[in-house]
């Protein structure tokens, strides 16, 4: 029976690629290891090799194929002693479906607990939430389609030519062009002086770009995940947070650190860490994360710009995701700033990055039901925009706080612990919060995703603060 | 107590491949500034350790006494605009750099006239002016820091150069070794001035260090050239220190000086200092100290008397005592100081 080659991932994330080149034809005979074709996503190339020895039988995907699903078979090899009528038959099956996209059907607790579906099915909802008017885009403006990790590096680059000073550095920010490819393009614009490879060394490297900064340079430090920043925040803390203050005010540090934080997907628990509550208790530091691409490259214009430390957070798993971003020359959106994503009456959801996504399904989902949610998109965790979810929970009464990571002293606890102080006259409920659950990240699928929250946890808290 | 000998009095002690020349020429107004200005260093920090225990001064305190030579005869190699960084046995620094002594008397005392006006007090000062970058609390911080000013520099394309100041305990930070890789990978301007006082607080650095008495060595892994420095003599100090300079200036960089040196006073303030012994403080302090050298130069070359010295000693005494003075009278920051400085351009308050 001839053997199926079937699309491979690059990545724990990856969902779709394209088949970008075939190096071999029908009938070609292949061994182990040959290199059988290529495959592209937004974020890298791979040569994709045979396991198999035998004669290409059939190839099912044609060169130059976009947004083919990880698992789709790509080609048929014939092993030694088959032939094309072997192929025939495997043919006159009915054709193997790509494999089921596990529903994040968030209703359904049941499908949370029974199924082990495949990581990738973090997909968010297309953001169709138009309904409320961005107060920071002129009406009017002309939108483009683009990805968080294209409107991360465009930020990056139109701040890289407006200001000499502003240089990045990082592991793979350069000749790889980024790890998750957010810097792609930068080094053959700005060359080796402004965009620069660091060796392994995240303590290291930190220090010196704090050291840049108080000498007046604006660096954006790379990580190529939080978790590894660990190992650097000591300079991060006691250096770039603490100095201005320290000194009276005589030295600051305009630099951003910038990188992939919280849940990827599939790869446990030293690389699934939420920090977001780790920097946003620290004075003398920003924290931002966004979840729209607009809000990405507004955001992070906004945090090259600003003359203090700023945390930058990102999501990986939006890195990929597609969003209207104003065409507009210069978009910056300040930090401080929560956005109302979709407007409600009966309760207020509140939540930040990769949670956003789980808050509007659920908005979707308890609107059915007869529920109004409002959905606010936090955006930056220092400043929080208290004034923002108070007024929203003066109308509704009711908060919900979402947020991939760890409960105990979270954003959560922090959004609950101010409406207690801010708004506890108006609240007809106990703040509830959402959250990941209190363990470190499990590998197994379906343990991972019992890990995380859902739309439907967030629907659940939803209807309990509603008493529905 | 072999191993505590200071470089320039033991024949024994290994130094660099280069060979000490014969005395480096220092004119005589060098010569009188350099004693000068280690004076001061000196009468600074007796006056801080007074104040000190009369609880003026809280916290931690970290005198620089016997280290005088170090930071002077590397301040009398550096050219305008070059900077400097250190950790938190600063007070020597910071006067080497030309910082207000009033200012850094009534940061130490925690008062609103403090160069950090309070806030920072004795082991976080800075003065960009200066160039002088801190004064940093954690150990072996301050390494890469110095060298992301050496980045600055030559990101700038200027020739200036940042003298990064540790001790040999900070010499066993992973971070120090990140930033050798880096500084020399990149070639940046920076020099490493490892001071080895021979105490890490209360452990020596034959118990702390491998290849103890080759710290200067410490770089070679990455291909930078070190060298051990008498760091009790404060004109061997300039010699190294300018040899140093000219080769970061010459795109040569990064260069490593151990300078051999001592501390006569314990870690902090509140060091029962039993990990020594009385008489070896007393050996170095009668054999090496780097004030009574030059004094003795002074006087024996004929470029001074004990009279001008004298004066000198009264002058200092004098700027000292004014400055103690400012620290006691001046008042304790305004209670609005809390909330300042945490940010430029102040954000919200998040609740």
């Amino acid at each position: 029976m001839p053997v199926e080659v079937l699309m491979p991932a690059l990545s724990p994330t990856m969902e779709t690629g394209k088949l970008a080149k075939w190096m071999v034809k029908e009938g070609d005979s292949i061994a182990a290891g040959d290199v059988i074709a290529e495959i592209e996503t937004d974020k890298a190339t791979m040569e994709v090799e045979t396991v198999d020895d035998g004669v290409v039988g059939r190839i099912l995907i044609d060169a130059g194929a976009e947004d083919v699903p990880v698992g789709t078979p790509i080609a048929l090899v014939l092993s030694e002693g088959e032939s094309a009528d072997d192929l025939a038959a495997e043919c006159a099956k009915p054709a193997p479906a790509p494999p089921a996209k596990p529903a994040e059907e968030a209703g359904d607790k049941a499908d949370k607990k029974d199924k082990a579906p495949k990581a990738a099915a973090r997909t968010p909802a297309p953001a169709a939430m138009s309904a409320v008017k961005d107060p920071d885009i002129p009406s009017g403006t002309e939108m483009t389609d683009m990805t968080v990790r294209e409107a991360l590096r465009d930020a990056m680059a139109e701040e890289m030519r407006r200001d000499g000073d502003v240089f990045v550095m990082g592991e793979e920010v350069a000749e790889y062009q980024g790890a998750y490819k957010v810097t792609q393009g930068l080094l053959e614009e700005f060359g080796a002086r402004r965009v620069i490879d660091t060796p392994i060394t995240e303590h290291g490297f930190t220090g010196l770009g704090v050291g840049a900064a108080f000498a007046g340079l604006k660096p954006i430090v790379e990580f190529m995940t939080f978790n590894f920043a660990m190992q650097a925040i000591d300079q991060i803390i006691n250096s770039a947070a603490k100095t201005h203050y320290m000194s009276g005010g005589l030295v600051n540090c305009p630099i951003v650190f910038r990188g992939a934080n919280g849940a990827a997907a599939r790869v446990a628990a030293q690389h699934s860490q939420n920090f977001a509550s780790w920097y946003a208790h620290v004075p003398g530091l920003k924290v931002v994360a966004p979840y729209s691409a607009a809000d990405a490259k507004g955001l992070l214009k906004a945090a090259i710009r600003d003359p203090n430390p700023v945390i930058f957070l990102e999501s990986e798993i939006l890195y990929g995701h597609s969003f209207d971003v104003p065409r507009l020359d210069d978009y910056v959106v300040p930090i401080g700033k929560a956005k109302i994503l979709r407007e409600g009456t009966d309760v207020t959801l509140a939540g930040y990055s990769y949670a956003v996504v789980y808050m509007l399904e659920a908005a979707e989902l308890l609107a059915e039901q007869g529920i109004s949610a409002e959905v606010i998109d936090l955006r930056s965790l220092r400043p929080l925009d208290v004034e923002t979810i108070v007024a929203s929970v003066k109308k509704t009464n009711r908060l919900v706080a979402v947020e991939e990571s760890w409960p105990v002293c979270g954003i959560g606890a922090e959004l609950a612990a101010l409406m207690m102080e801010h708004a506890f006259d108006h609240l007809d409920a106990p703040v509830m919060r959402v959250t990941g659950r209190d363990v470190p990240m499990p590998y197994a699928a379906n343990l991972e995703k019992l890990a995380l929250p859902s739309a439907a946890d967030v629907v659940e808290a939803a209807k309990a603060v509603c008493y529905r | 107590m072999a191993a505590s000998k200071p470089a320039g009095k033991s024949s024994a002690v290994k130094t660099s491949k280069r060979s000490k020349k014969s005395a480096p020429v220092m004119t005589p107004e060098e010569e009188l500034s350099a004693y000068r200005e280690m004076l001061m260093i000196r009468r600074f920090e007796e006056k801080a350790g007074q104040l000190y225990g009369m609880g003026l001064i809280g916290g931690f305190c970290h005198l620089y006494i016997g280290q005088e030579a170090v930071v002077i005869g590397m301040q009398m190699a550096l050219e305008e605009g070059d900077q400097l960084v250190t950790s938190y046995r600063d007070h020597g620094h910071m006067l080497a750099a030309g910082m207000d002594p009033k200012e850094i008397m009534a940061e130490l005392a925690g008062k609103q006239g403090g160069s950090s006006r309070g806030k920072g007090g004795s082991m976080h000062m800075f003065s960009p002016e200066k160039g002088f970058y801190g004064g940093h609390g954690i150990v072996g911080a301050q390494v890469p820091l110095g060298a992301g000013l050496a980045f600055a520099n030559q990101y700038r394309g200027n020739d200036r150069v940042s003298v990064t100041y540790f001790g040999e305990g900070a010499a066993n930070q992973g971070q120090v070794y990140e930033t050798f890789n880096m500084a020399a990978l990149w070639n940046l301007p920076v020099i490493f001035v490892i001071e080895n006082n021979r105490y890490a607080m209360g452990t020596s650095v034959t118990r702390a260090a491998a290849g103890a008495e080759e710290l200067f060595n410490r770089g070679s892994a990455y291909g930078i050239q070190g060298e051990q420095v008498n760091g009790m003599n404060v004109r061997e100090v300039r010699e190294a220190g300018a040899r140093a300079a000219a080769l970061c200036r010459a795109g040569k960089g990064p260069y490593i000086l151990e300078m051999r040196t001592y501390r006569y006073r314990g870690h902090s303030m509140s060091d029962p200092a039993k990990y020594r012994t009385r008489e070896e403080v007393q050996k170095m302090r009668s054999e090496s100290d780097p004030i009574d050298q030059a004094r003795e130069w002074l006087l024996g070359s004929g470029y001074a008397t004990e009279d001008s010295l004298k004066q000198i000693d009264k002058e200092i005494r004098g700027i000292v005592n004014e400055a103690a003075e400012f620290a006691q009278i001046d008042r304790e920051p305004d209670s609005s100081e809390l909330y300042t400085d945490i940010y430029v351009e102040e954000t919200a308050h998040a609740g």
